[in-house]
C-alpha cells in the first residue's frame, strides 16, 4: 500500500478519485502531459481538463493508490526517445523496454512504478560524420550515420524542430547518444538522440503516390491483393482466422528495410514467439538476422489498457523516424480493435457521451489520423522513405459491420478479408478472395511486369475470372452435384480447384513454401495455366473430362510451392502435362 | 488500529457506497460488519476524497446503513503454502475440509502481475492427453491456455476430468522424470451435482493429494465469483513459479464468472458494451487467461483449461468470442455428435490449438504428425460438406471420390474421434489411426503430405478394400 510511504514525487497536485486505469487529481497541467502519479509515481497522462479537475489516464496498474496522494507533472507530452538501439528492441506501449525492465524488477512479472529510456543512454556507438565543417544543415538533414545493427545503417539527423545553420564541427568516434556530435554556429548540438511526442506526426516534404508494391512473399496477396510501400492494409476476422499468422509472416518475410511490430493487447506468447524466432530468421534480402531490423512493441492483454492506447502511436512515431532516414518502414499492428477497445474503456470511465457500439464519437477520426501517418513521402532532407501500415481488426462474432472493421475499410486500400469457413477447412491463408481487394493493384501492375514477368496482370486476370467462374458453378453444384454439369465446367472446377490448392494456400509453417518469390508466385499461377490451356485443347478433342484430370502428373502441381529449385520442376511438369494430354488425342 | 465508518449512504445490487474522511486505495479489501456481527468482505471499485464504492463477495442481504465499514489497508491476498495441495477451499479461500487452518508460507496478492513478454518462454511441450482428437489434431502443450467451449448438458465435465487423469508428458517420462500435473480446481457457480462428480473422480483416483479445489457452487454469492480465479491462478503461480510444479489449471464455469462481471457492471450503472457485458470484459478476462505459460529459467509451468458453456450454443456470443480472442485455440463440444453417442463428442473443425506446430513433429511426437493432422482436417472438412449435398442429390450422384470422402468422414467420427472417456490412446495409437482412415483415399489425394511420409505409412491395401 502506497499510504505512508517516503516518495520523491513531488506534489504538484492531490489525487481527487481512482476508478482503475483512470485518475482524477486538482493539478495544474496541460493537455497530453505526462505527469506521475501518487507515491509510486506510476506515469500517466493528462487526457481532460474540466473547470479544477484534471482527468489522467494511467499507464499502470493503480490497486492501492488513494485519494490525496501526490501528483507531478512532467509539463512534457508523451514522448518517444529516437536514436540508435531501438533496432533489436522490444518496448511496453509507452517504450519502456521490456528486457530492461526484467533487469530492474529482476523479476519475470511486471512490478510498476519502474521507469527506464527507450534507448540505452550509455552504450557508445560508432558515429562517422557526413557532413565537414564550414556545410550548412537544414531541419532533417542527416549529418552522419551509425551502423546499429548488421542490416542497418542509422542516419543522425538534425532534429525537425531546430534551425540549423553552418557545422563548425563534426566528429567521428564513439560515443553515447547525449554527446554532441555535429556542432552548428548558432550553438545548436546535434546528438545521436532525439525526443518527439507520439501524438504528432513527423514532418515530410511531400506524399507521393506509391508505385512500388511492399512484396509480402505470400501468394495471393502479391498476386491478387498487393499493397503499396506506403500503402494501408486491414486484415479483419474472427478468432483463429490467421491475422496474426499474416502479420508475422508479413514481419518475417515483407521487403521492408525496417519492421515495426506492435502487439497491441494480444498474447504474451505472441510476442515471445517474435522473440524467440527473429534472431534464427534470415532476412532474404540481406542474409541477416530478422531481428536486425525490427523493433517490437508489445502491450499484451493483461497489461494496462491505457499503455495499449498509446502503443500504435509509439509504434508509428518510431517508424516515421525510420522514414525521414530514407528507410522504406512496414508497420503491423495487432490488433487495432484492442486500441480501439481501450479508447472505449478510457471514454466510458470519463463517462463522455458513447456512439455507435459505446465506441466514442472520434474514433472515426482517430482511426483516420493514425493511418493518414501512412504513405510513401519525399522527406524534409530530400530522401524518399515509406510507411506502410497493417492492421489487423478483431470484429466481434467476426461480424464484419461493426463500428472499428467499418471506420477502418472506409480509410485503408487495401482489405485482406479472413474468412473462418476457409480456417475450418485448414485452407490457410484463409483470405477470402471473393470479399478481399487491393486498391493498388492498377498502380503496382507496371512494376510486377517490369521486374517478373509482362503478362503478370493478364495471368492474374485469368486467375480471378477462373475462381469467380468457380463460385458461381459452386452454387449449382450444391444444388445438383458435379457430375450434372456439362464437361467444360467440370473441368473449369478442376482447374479452380488446382488454383485454390497450390496457388492460394501456403503454409505459413513449411520451410520452403512460406516465403514465395513473385516469380515463384508467377511461375506456379503460370503452371496451372498450362494445364488449363492443354486440357481444355484435350476436351475440345474429345477426350472425357475424368480422364484429362485423372493423368499421373497433375498432383504435381500441389508440390511446388514446397519447391526450392521450382523452376526446374515446373519446366518438366509442364512438359509432362502437356505431354500426356497430347497423347491422348 | 483501523478506522470504523458507519457511513453507508447507499446499498444497490452487490454495491455498498459509504462517505470517507480519509483517504482509500483503490482496490483496497474491505470488511462491512452487520448489526448482527456477521462479516462481509467487500473491495474497492472506485475511490474518492470523500466516498467510495464498494463491491461485497458475500452479496449485500443483511447490510444495512447502521453496519460498520472497515478498510483493511492493502489489497486482496492469497495465504499460500505447498500444503495446500490436498485442500478444499470455498470461493473465497477458506477451507470447508474439516482441515486445519492454513499456515501461510506468504501471502500474495490476487490481481497478480503481467508476465513480462520478454521473460515468457514460448511453449513447446507436448502434453499427451490420451485423447485423440486433441492429441492428433488439436495439440496441447505445457504452459497452454486451451478452453473448451461447450455448452448445458453436455459431457465437458467427462472430457476434462478425463484429460486431468490422463495427461502425461511422455518426453519426460522418458528420462525417468516426473511428469504428473498439480492440478487447480476452480468451480465458480456449478450445481453440488457436478461438484461431486469431480470431487469424487480426484477422490477415487488419488488425484485429490495434488490438487487444491475452490469451490464456488451455484447457491454460493454470484460476487465471489470474481474472487475464486484469482485466488486459483495464485495458488497456481506459486506452485509453479516458486515450487517448481507443473500446474493444469481447471476453471469452470466460465459463463458464470462473466454472469457476474455482467451484475457488478450494471450495478455500477457502467455503459455496457456487446449483449449487456461490460465494456472492459475483455481486458478482465486477458487477466485471468494470460496467467498460463512458462517462464525462462523456471521449472514449473501453468496450463490452463477454462471450461464455458456457451449461451445458446452459440459461438459468437461475447463470452466464447472474447476467450477465443484470447486463448491460445479451443475444444468445442459438439451436442450432434454427442447425440450420436460420440465420446468425447469434439468437433474438430472448429477447433484449434494454436501452439500445436512447435509441439509436435520430429524428436516430440513423430515426423509426420503435422502433416496427418492437416490431411486428416481437410478429408473430414470435404466429407462434412458432402453431407449436406447427399441430403438433396443421393449418394448415387455423387462420384467416385466424394464417395469415398463420405465414408472417410463416417470412420473419422467413429473411429478418431469415438473413443470414450476411460480409453487412454499414446501418440502413436492416435497417429496410425489416422492413417489408417487416410489409406481410405487414393494416394493422389494426400497433398498436404510429404510424399516419403506417404510412401513409409500409407496402407496399399486399405484403398481397394473400401471401394464396396
Ligand atoms: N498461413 C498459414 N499457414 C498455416 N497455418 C495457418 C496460417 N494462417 C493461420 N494458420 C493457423 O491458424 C491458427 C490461427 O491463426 P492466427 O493468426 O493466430 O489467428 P487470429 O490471429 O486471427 O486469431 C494458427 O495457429 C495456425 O494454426
Ligand atoms: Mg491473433
Amino acid at each position: 500500500m502506497s499510504q505512508g510511504q517516503t516518495s520523491d514525487v513531488r506534489e504538484d497536485g492531490v489525487i481527487e478519485s481512482v476508478s482503475g486505469p483512470v485518475v482524477t487529481a486538482d493539478l495544474d497541467a496541460r493537455m497530453n502531459d505526462v505527469v506521475y502519479v501518487g507515491s509510486e509515481g506510476l506515469m500517466g497522462e493528462v487526457i481532460e481538463i474540466e473547470g479544477d479537475v484534471t482527468t489522467i489516464q494511467v499507464y499502470e496498474e493503480t490497486s492501492g493508490v488513494s485519494s490525496g496522494e501526490p501528483v507531478e507533472t512532467t509539463g512534457q507530452p508523451l514522448t518517444v526517445d529516437l536514436g540508435p538501439g531501438m533496432l533489436d528492441s522490444i518496448y511496453d506501449g509507452v517504450q519502456r523496454p521490456l528486457q530492461v525492465l526484467e533487469e530492474k524488477m529482476n523479476s519475470a512479472f511486471l512490478d510498476r512504478g519502474v521507469d527506464a529510456p527507450g534507448i540505452d543512454l550509455d552504450e557508445l556507438w560508432e558515429f562517422t560524420p557526413e557532413v565537414a565543417e564550414g556545410d550548412t544543415v537544414e531541419p532533417g538533414d542527416i549529418v552522419g550515420t551509425v551502423p546499429e545493427t548488421r542490416t542497418i545503417d542509422h542516419k543522425v539527423m538534425v532534429p525537425p524542430d531546430y534551425e540549423g545553420g553552418e557545422v563548425v564541427e563534426a566528429e567521428s568516434g564513439n560515443f553515447t547518444v547525449d554527446e554532441t556530435v555535429v556542432e552548428l554556429d548558432n550553438g545548436e548540438e546535434i546528438t545521436m538522440h532525439q525526443e518527439w511526442p507520439v501524438r504528432q506526426q513527423r514532418p515530410a516534404s511531400e506524399k507521393q503516390t506509391p508505385t512500388e508494391p511492399l512484396v509480402s512473399g505470400q501468394r495471393i496477396l502479391d498476386g491478387l491483393f498487393p499493397i503499396a510501400k506506403g500503402g494501408t492494409a486491414a486484415i479483419p476476422g474472427p478468432f483463429g482466422s490467421g491475422k496474426t499468422v499474416t502479420q508475422h509472416q508479413l514481419a518475417k518475410w515483407a521487403d521492408a528495410d525496417i519492421v515495426v511490430y506492435v502487439g497491441c493487447g494480444e498474447r504474451g506468447n505472441e510476442m515471445t514467439e517474435v522473440i524467440e524466432d527473429f534472431p534464427d530468421l534470415e532476412d532474404p534480402t540481406t542474409g541477416n538476422p530478422l531481428m536486425d531490423r525490427t523493433t517490437l512493441i508489445a502491450n499484451t492483454s493483461n497489461m494496462p489498457v491505457a499503455a495499449r492506447e498509446s502503443s500504435v502511436y509509439t509504434g508509428i512515431t518510431i517508424a516515421e523516424y525510420f522514414r525521414d532516414m530514407g528507410y522504406n518502414v512496414a508497420l503491423m499492428a495487432d490488433s487495432t480493435s484492442r486500441w480501439a477497445e481501450a479508447m472505449r474503456e478510457i471514454s466510458s470511465r470519463l463517462e463522455e457521451m458513447p456512439g455507435e457500439e459505446g465506441y466514442p464519437a472520434y474514433l472515426a477520426a482517430r482511426l483516420a489520423e493514425f493511418y493518414e501517418r501512412a504513405g510513401y513521402f519525399e522527406n524534409v532532407n530530400g530522401t524518399e522513405g515509406s510507411v506502410s501500415v497493417i492492421g489487423a481488426v478483431s470484429p466481434p462474432g467476426g461480424d464484419f459491420s461493426e463500428p472499428v472493421t467499418q471506420n477502418t475499410l472506409r480509410i485503408v486500400k487495401t482489405f485482406w478479408a479472413l474468412d473462418a469457413d476457409l480456417a475450418e477447412r485448414r485452407h490457410f491463408p484463409a483470405i477470402n478472395w471473393t470479399e478481399s481487394y487491393s486498391l493498388y493493384r492498377d498502380q503496382l501492375d507496371p512494376w510486377f511486369e517490369e521486374n517478373v514477368e509482362s503478362d503478370w496482370s493478364e495471368q492474374r486476370q485469368w486467375a480471378i475470372d477462373t475462381l469467380d467462374e468457380e463460385a458461381e458453378l459452386q452454387e449449382i453444384v450444391q444444388l445438383v452435384g458435379k457430375d450434372a454439369l456439362p464437361e467444360d465446367q467440370q473441368l473449369t472446377l478442376e482447374v479452380a480447384r488446382y488454383l485454390r490448392e497450390a496457388w492460394l494456400q501456403q503454409n505459413a509453417f513449411h520451410d520452403v513454401d512460406t516465403y514465395c518469390s513473385p516469380e515463384k508466385t508467377y511461375r506456379i499461377l503460370g503452371a496451372i495455366k498450362t494445364f488449363n490451356d492443354e486440357a481444355f485443347d484435350a476436351l475440345d478433342a474429345g477426350v472425357p473430362v475424368e480422364e484429362i484430370t485423372d493423368i499421373e502428373s497433375l498432383p504435381r502441381l500441389n508440390r511446388i510451392g514446397v519447391q526450392e529449385d521450382y523452376n526446374e520442376f515446373v519446366d518438366e511438369l509442364e512438359e509432362d502435362i502437356a505431354s500426356e494430354l497430347r497423347e491422348m488425342y | 488500529m483501523q478506522k470504523e465508518y458507519k457511513t453507508i449512504t447507499e446499498i444497490s445490487g452487490p454495491l455498498v457506497f459509504a462517505e470517507v474522511d480519509e483517504p482509500v486505495g483503490y482496490n483496497e479489501i474491505v470488511e462491512i460488519e452487520t448489526p448482527d456481527g456477521q462479516i462481509r468482505r467487500g473491495q474497492v471499485l472506485e475511490t474518492t476524497s470523500d466516498h467510495v464504492a464498494i463491491q461485497v463477495f458475500e452479496g449485500t442481504g443483511g447490510i444495512d446503513r447502521k453496519s460498520s465499514v472497515r478498510f483493511l489497508g492493502e489489497t486482496m491476498k492469497m495465504k499460500l503454502t505447498e500444503d495446500l495441495l490436498g485442500r478444499v477451499l470455498d470461493g473465497s479461500g477458506q477451507p470447508i475440509d474439516g482441515g486445519p487452518e492454513i499456515e501461510p508460507d506468504k501471502r500474495e496478492d490476487i490481481v497478480g502481475e503481467a508476465i513480462n513478454p520478454y521473460s515468457r518462454e514460448y511453449p513447446a511441450e507436448f502434453i499427451q492427453t490420451g485423447v485423440s482428437a486433441i492429441d492428433g489434431m488439436n495439440t496441447l502443450v505445457r504452459g497452454q491456455k486451451l478452453p473448451i467451449f461447450s455448452s448445458s448438458g453436455q459431457p465437458h465435465n467427462d472430457l476434462a476430468l478425463q484429460i486431468a487423469r490422463q495427461a502425461t508428458v511422455p518426453e519426460e517420462e522418458k528420462e525417468g522424470g516426473e511428469s504428473e500435473f498439480a492440478v487447480i480446481f476452480g468451480a465458480m457457480g456449478i450445481t453440488a451435482e457436478e461438484a461431486n462428480e469431480f470431487m469424487d473422480d480426484f477422490e477415487r483416483t488419488g488425484a485429490l493429494e495434488r490438487s487444491v479445489v475452490f469451490m464456488n457452487l451455484a447457491d454460493d454469492p454470484a460476487t465471489e465469483r470474481t474472487l475464486t480465479p484469482r485466488l486459483a491462478l495464485t495458488t497456481a503461480e506459486y506452485l509453479a513459479f516458486e515450487k517448481g510444479y507443473h500446474v493444469l489449471t481447471i476453471l469452470t464455469d466460465m459463463t458464470n464468472y462473466c454472469e457476474a462481471l455482467r451484475e457488478i457492471g450494471a450495478a455500477r450503472e457502467e455503459v455496457p458494451g456487446r449483449r449487456g457485458y461490460p465494456g472492459y470484459m475483455y481486458t478482465d478476462l486477458a487477466q485471468l487467461y494470460e496467467r498460463a505459460g512458462r517462464i525462462k529459467g523456471q521449472d514449473g509451468s501453468i496450463t490452463q483449461i477454462p471450461i464455458l458453456t456457451m449461451p445458446s450454443d452459440d459461438i459468437t456470443h461475447p463470452i466464447p468470442d472474447l476467450t477465443g480472442y484470447i486463448t491460445e485455440g479451443q475444444i468445442i463440444i459438439d451436442p450432434d455428435l454427442n447425440s450420436q453417442g460420440i465420446k468425447p463428442p469434439i468437433n474438430v473443425l472448429p477447433s484449434l490449438s494454436r501452439l500445436m506446430d512447435d509441439g509436435i513433429g520430429e524428436g516430440l511426437t513423430r515426423a509426420d504428425h503435422a502433416d496427418v493432422s492437416d490431411q486428416l482436417y481437410a478429408a473430414y472438412a470435404e466429407g462434412e460438406d458432402l453431407r449436406d449435398l447427399v441430403n438433396i442429390v443421393g449418394r448415387e450422384a455423387l462420384s467416385e471420390r466424394d464417395n469415398k470422402y463420405l465414408d472417410f468422414a463416417d470412420r473419422f467420427e467413429a473411429e478418431f474421434v469415438q473413443q470414450g472417456f476411460t480409453t487412454d490412446r499414446d501418440i502413436e495409437e492416435t497417429l496410425e489411426i489416422g492413417w489408417d482412415l487416410l489409406s481410405m483415399l487414393p494416394k493422389e489425394e494426400l497433398n498436404r503430405i510429404d510424399e516419403d511420409l506417404i510412401e513409409e505409412h500409407y496402407r496399399e491395401d486399405e484403398s481397394v478394400e473400401v471401394e464396396a
